[in-house]
């Protein structure tokens, strides 16, 4: 897009002032590459989020923001539920809670080695990938009920995982305020299947390689050095939380007038948070986060029994869990005072800063890990929250890379069977049902991840601690 | 031409993160099976998919955009819920009521290789309107 449209307020702060029903400025964090390389659509909808009512401070779009559903997807924005703030659907998005989980292994590239195609079919045998498969566990009413509203730790209490494994997810494993009753027997019926199953798309489940450390401090804090191998899961909340989005845009859309709220985009929907259809949204959402803080779990304890296999007596403990399509009460300074705001974060990655109450007390001193996930075949990165983010983007940072490109131009460009003898030429196996799927996810569908972590950092959004390249990769 | 002469037809759009599928017809219910035909085409290969169960769907909305978006979204609970995968559809629209009959069978991972799962249809791109020439188009952005 088009730069001349902001006012530049530093190398990577890009401002557009409030016009028209705007009500608070829009922010774009990147630099001028980025920003000359993302869609119009951008400017379009954060501009659009930046005219819903009771949001406060601006309506913010991280480095990797690229055009979405209402909101873009990069999108942060919090609203007061004082000033009539609303809580949109859109705004957190279809995989509610989807997120990345990585796991210390204790080995290093030399151990692996031998061994890397044992793990990769071990692996790929022993958590179910892409669409078909179905998870090992079913669901009644009564496991239903506990799942949505104890997360991983009714994951734990199912034996699926290790006490500690708790304090190093966000939310301790568990999302208060979650209303099963609000999660509509279509959502529960697409997921009494499903536990434990990554889903498809760009989800994955990736044995990676720390090849740089970036902060030698907060790295050795995290764990993490050169030549480590940790395992990485990004998936979501499954078919639960796909439907519970559908449901709520839907009826958010059709009360909309009712609420006399001004839509300039249908989906954008949203309720006021102190409204009946608020309230169950949140409800019902929240439910959907432990969902996926379950689903994470529950295919971190496979993954342990996988690795076993190969590497008997290891132990893979948790480096930490992220969740990056959410919306989350949370404490943040507005003219000098405390507020519990709305937070809504569609493809951002929350990143508390050091001294954050609800951190750990082994993360306090350096700030939380903010977990960025590449693309198949690409890079990944560990970043570290920062106490500038407080101010800059209510302690928000980057998520990923975004596509560069569609998912039929990408099937035109590329066979699967060539990507991945591509990708295994440079040592990084592939595991996936579908040929096509692989095609699809090629790393060069994908936008330099790199330049999106280098500017987050840049911006102080987070700062950059250590880069994760991919050995094995199990792809939905 | 006569618009009625011409064949139901199908076609996928693009999206920067996902993928837009659109039916165009003589009718309105011919462009809502056609475009559901296009979101099966987003998963598998068409010719794979056999016709050996029947499901039916029934929804309703307020307008036909929306009528539009719940019915996508009942075939994705379908497909989701009970593994199935459809081929063809014979859609009736009376009034905003919507029912219908979807034709298909069990996903089969070796024999379909699933590309990817629809989490939802969205209201991205999301149309439904008759053109100049009297064609039928149904279309929006579904969510992989």
């Amino acid at each position: 897009m088009d730069t001349r449209q902001f006012i530049q307020r530093d190398e990577t702060c890009w401002e557009i002032q409030p016009q028209g029903a705007m009500r608070v400025p829009a922010i774009i964090y990147a630099d001028a590459q980025l920003l000359e390389d993302m869609d119009q659509k951008v400017y379009e909808q954060i501009t659009n989020v930046a005219t819903l009512p009771g949001i406060v401070e601006a309506a913010y779009a991280m480095p990797d923001a690229h055009w979405g559903y209402g909101f873009p997807i990069g999108g942060v924005a919090a609203f007061d539920i004082d000033q009539g703030g609303v809580v949109s659907a859109g705004g957190v998005g279809f995989d509610i809670s989807c997120g990345v989980r990585t796991l210390h292994t204790g080995l290093t590239v030399d151990q692996l080695q031998p061994h890397k195609q044992a793990l990769a079919d071990a692996l790929y045998r022993t958590v179910p990938a892409g669409l078909g498969s179905r998870g090992r566990i079913h669901l009644n009413h009564e496991t239903m009920h506990g799942m949505l509203t104890g997360g991983a730790k009714w994951a734990l209490e199912q034996g699926y995982g290790e006490a500690q494994d708790l304090e190093r997810i966000e939310e301790h494993g568990c999302m208060a305020g979650a209303e099963s009753h609000y999660v509509s027997p279509k959502a529960r019926e697409r997921q009494k299947d499903e536990m434990g199953t990554l889903g498809s798309g760009n989800h994955y489940l990736e044995v990676q390689r720390v090849a740089e450390i970036f902060d030698r401090n907060v790295a050795k804090t995290f764990g993490l050095r050169v030549d480590d191998v940790v395992i990485s899961i990004h998936c979501g909340s499954r078919g639960l939380g796909h439907q519970i989005g559908t449901e709520f845009l839907k009826d958010m859309a059709m009360s909309a007038a009712q609420y006399q709220i001004a839509l300039p985009d249908r989906e954008l929907a949203c309720a006021p948070l102190n409204s009946p259809l608020g309230k169950q949204y949140l409800g019902a959402m929240r439910a959907a986060i432990n969902c996926a803080l379950a689903n994470r779990q529950i295919i971190t304890h496979l993954t342990r029994q996988a690795v076993a296999t190969i590497f008997p007596g290891i132990h893979l403990g948790l480096l930490y869990d992220v969740s990056h399509n959410t919306c989350k009460v949370e404490q943040h300074t507005i003219d000098g005072r405390k507020k519990s705001l709305y937070v809504h974060r569609k493809g951002a990655t929350r990143a508390f800063g050091p001294g954050h109450p609800d951190l750990p007390s082994v993360f306090k001193e350096v700030g939380q890990p903010v977990l960025i996930g590449g693309s198949m075949g690409t890079s990944s990165y560990v970043l570290c929250g920062t106490k500038d983010s407080e101010q800059r983007s209510f302690s928000s940072a980057c998520h990923g890379a975004g596509r560069a490109m569609s998912r039929s131009q990408a099937t035109k460009h590329w066979q699967g069977r060539t990507v991945v003898e591509e990708l295994a030429a440079r040592g990084i196996i592939i595991r996936s049902p579908s040929m096509r799927g692989v095609a699809e996810e090629a790393p060069l569908a994908y936008k330099d991840v790199s330049a999106v972590v280098d500017v987050a950092d840049r911006a102080g959004l987070a700062r950059k601690v250590a880069k994760l390249e991919p050995v094995i990769c199990v792809k939905g | 031409m006569n618009s009625q002469s011409i064949t139901p037809h199908w076609e996928h759009f693009e999206h920067e993160a996902d993928i837009g599928i659109r039916g165009i017809a003589p009718t309105l219910e011919q462009a809502f099976e056609q475009a559901a035909v296009a979101m099966t085409a987003v998963v598998t290969h068409l010719d794979s998919v056999s016709a050996s169960k029947v499901v039916c769907i029934y929804c309703e909305a307020p307008d036909t955009e929306l009528l539009f978006v719940s019915w996508i979204n009942e075939l994705v609970y379908e497909m989701s819920a009970h593994g199935l995968l459809f081929n063809r559809y014979e859609v009736v629209i009376d009034n905003g009521t919507l029912s219908a009959t979807a034709f298909g069978e069990a996903v089969d991972r070796q024999k379909h290789q699933p590309a990817v799962e629809i989490k939802g249809a969205t209201f991205t791109e999301l149309r439904v309107y008759q053109q100049a020439d009297d064609l039928w188009v149904a279309q929006c952005v579904v969510d992989v």
